[in-house]
C-alpha cells in the first residue's frame, strides 16, 4: 500500500535494518465502546474505501454481521449480551487489527518485506511479498490475519495507511456518527480515553478502563471499556503478548540451531581431515570398494 | 526385508532395487524440504526459496513433498523396521563407538546388516518424520485451526523447528558418512552391490548369515 521506504520502522524477515529515517508521530485510533451505537457504518466504510467485495452475512444469534473477520472483511463489530451483578449489558466493540507496537505477525513472518511497520506505528501487510505461509496467524495474539485461499495471501486492516499517508483519517473514523471513533496521535487519544474513563467512573462504571495492553508494547488502537474488569465479555484477551512458542523459536532456538548446523558441517570436515575415510584393505578406490 | 544375497560374480547385493529407489525418494524429498525449510528459517537463506521458484512456490510444494517424504519413510519402516531394532550387539558396538569414529574398526564387535549408528539415524528420521508431518499438517492449514485451539498451532511451529533441526543433525552425519568416510557405502545405495571385503569389514555378522558360514571370529 502507500508508504515510503524512508518511513519503515520494522520490516519482516530482513537481514538488513529498515531504512526509516523520517520522524512521524505515532498515530492511534480510539474506540469508545460506551458511546458506540452499533450502527456498523464503520464496517460499510471499511468495505467501501478498500473496495472489498461484499460478504454474505451470517446469522450468529446477535446483531453481529459475521462470526469473525474474513480476508475481505477487516472491521467487525462484536456484539455480546452480558449479564453481571449490575444487570444486563449490551456490549458492542469494533474489532480490527490492533496495530501492536511489538507486532507478533511481523515477528513470525519469514517472507522478507511481507509485513512492515511504519514510523507512525501502522502495521501493514505487503501482499506483493506475502507467500501465504500463515506464520503471522500463529504470531498474532488477537486472531486478526485472515488467509484468502484463492489468492494465497493474508489480509487485515491497514489502518487506512493510504489515507493516513496523505493526511486523512481512516475511513471508519470518517463514517462514525457518534464520534465514538476518533483518530490522532497516541498521546491525544490516550488523553481523551482517560478523560472518558473518569466520566464513566463518575457515572457508576467504577471498573471502566482503557485497553492498551503493555504485553505487545501498547497498541495503535486503544479501547475504552465501561466494564474494564470483564475483558472476556468484549472478546478481548486478558494480557496479550506474542506467543511464547514463537518467541522461543525466533530467538534462542534459531541461534542454537544455526550454531549447531554450522558446528555439524565444520565438525564433519575436521573429522575427515583428522581421520579420513574407512577403506577396505586391499581394495582401491577404483575397485569394488570405491565410491 | 531386504533380499541380501551373494551375486554370481562374488560381490554381495546389499540393497535391492526397491530399497535403493525408496532411499532416493526419501533423500531427494528431504533435500527439497531442507532447502525450502531453511529458506523460511532465516532471512539469510531466503535466496534458496528464490532459486527454487519463489517463496510462494516453496510454500505450496513444501507440504506436498513432506507427505511424499513421510510415505517413503513409512515404506522404509516396512522394509527395514525389524532389522533396525536395537539389540545387545548394538549396545556393545555403541560402547566401542570411540573406535569407530577413529577408524579403528578392527576393535569393533561384528555387527549385522546395520550398525547402531545407522539404526539410530533410521529411528531419528522415522520419529522426526512423524513429528514433522503431524505439526506440518497443522501449519499447512492455520486458518482452519479454531482460535480456542491456537496452542496447537503455537506448539506445532516450535516442534516443527526442533524436529527439523534434529533431523538436519542426522542428515549431515549421514551424508558425510555415506559419501566421504565409508568408501563403498555410496555405491551400495546406488548400484546395490558391495564387495565381500567390504561386508566383512563393516557388517561381519550379516556376511556370515547370507553366505551361510557361522559367525566368523577375527
Amino acid at each position: 500500500m502507500a508508504g515510503n521506504t524512508l518511513e519503515l520502522k520494522r520490516i519482516s524477515a530482513s537481514s538488513s535494518p529498515p531504512a526509516g529515517i523520517r520522524e512521524a508521530p505515532v498515530v492511534c485510533k480510539l474506540i469508545d465502546t460506551s458511546t458506540c451505537i452499533g450502527c456498523k457504518a464503520c464496517e460499510v466504510a471499511c468495505q467501501e474505501w478498500n473496495d472489498l467485495p461484499p460478504e454474505t452475512t451470517v446469522q450468529v444469534g446477535t446483531y453481529q454481521t459475521l462470526p469473525s473477520m474474513t480476508p475481505h472483511f477487516w472491521n467487525l463489530i462484536k456484539f455480546n449480551e452480558y449479564e453481571s451483578g449490575t444487570g444486563l449489558h449490551w456490549l458492542m466493540r469494533k474489532d480490527q487489527c490492533m496495530h501492536c507496537a511489538d507486532p507478533g505477525c511481523l515477528e513470525a513472518c519469514p517472507a522478507p518485506g511481507a509485513i512492515v511497520q511504519y514510523n507512525n506505528g501502522i502495521v501493514d501487510f505487503q501482499q506483493e511479498y506475502c507467500i501465504g505461509c500463515g506464520y503471522c496467524i500463529s504470531g498474532c495474539p488477537f486472531d486478526i490475519p485472515k488467509f484468502n485461499a484463492t489468492t494465497k495471501k493474508v489480509y487485515k486492516c491497514t489502518l487506512c495507511s493510504d489515507r493516513v499517508s496523505v493526511g486523512l483519517e481512516p475511513a471508519c473514523i470518517k463514517a462514525c456518527p457518534t464520534s465514538c471513533l476518533q483518530f490522532g496521535s497516541k498521546e491525544q487519544m490516550l488523553q481523551i480515553a482517560n478523560k472518558r474513563v473518569t466520566q464513566l467512573k463518575a457515572s457508576g462504571f467504577t471498573e471502566a478502563a482503557v485497553y492498551d495492553p503493555p504485553g505487545v508494547g501498547g497498541t495503535g488502537v486503544v479501547t475504552v471499556l465501561a466494564l474494564g474488569n470483564h475483558l472476556e465479555a468484549y472478546g478481548l484477551p486478558d494480557n496479550p503478548s506474542i506467543p511464547w512458542a514463537v518467541t522461543l523459536w525466533k530467538y534462542p532456538l534459531k541461534w542454537i540451531g544455526n550454531l549447531a548446523i554450522l558446528g555439524g558441517i565444520i565438525g564433519t570436515f575436521a573429522h575427515y581431515v583428522r581421520f579420513g575415510p574407512k577403506e577396505v584393505k586391499g581394495e582401491t578406490a577404483a575397485g569394488q570398494g570405491g565410491r | 526385508m531386504g533380499e541380501s544375497r551373494v551375486l554370481p560374480d562374488g560381490s554381495i547385493l546389499r540393497y535391492n532395487f526397491v530399497e535403493r529407489m525408496i532411499h532416493w525418494v526419501a533423500g531427494a524429498s528431504y533435500v527439497y524440504l531442507l532447502l525450502t525449510g531453511l529458506a523460511l528459517w532465516t532471512p539469510w537463506l531466503y535466496w534458496l526459496a528464490v532459486m527454487l521458484g519463489g517463496g510462494g512456490v516453496s510454500r505450496t510444494l513444501h507440504p506436498w513433498v513432506g507427505l511424499l517424504f513421510m510415505a517413503a519413510v513409512l515404506r522404509m519402516y516396512q522394509l527395514w523396521g525389524k532389522e533396525m531394532r536395537i539389540t545387545d550387539v548394538d549396545r556393545e558396538w555403541n560402547k566401542a563407538l570411540r573406535h569407530y569414529t577413529r577408524n579403528e574398526d578392527q576393535n569393533l564387535p561384528p555387527v549385522e546388516r546395520f550398525n547402531a549408528g545407522q539404526k539410530y539415524l533410521f529411528w531419528l528420521m522415522y520419529w522426526g518424520g512423524v513429528v514433522l508431518t503431524i505439526t506440518g499438517v497443522v501449519m499447512w492449514i492455520p486458518e482452519y485451526i479454531p482460535w480456542s485451539l491456537r496452542f496447537l498451532l503455537h506448539l506445532s511451529v516450535l516442534l516443527h523447528a526442533i524436529a527439523a533441526l534434529l533431523t538436519i543433525g542426522g542428515f549431515i552425519i549421514h551424508v558425510y558418512m555415506g559419501t566421504a568416510v565409508v568408501r563403498g557405502g555410496f555405491r551400495s545405495v546406488i548400484r546395490g552391490e558391495v564387495s565381500q571385503g567390504w561386508a566383512k569389514m563393516h557388517h561381519r555378522l550379516w556376511l556370515a548369515r547370507i553366505t551361510g558360514n557361522g559367525p566368523t571370529k577375527r
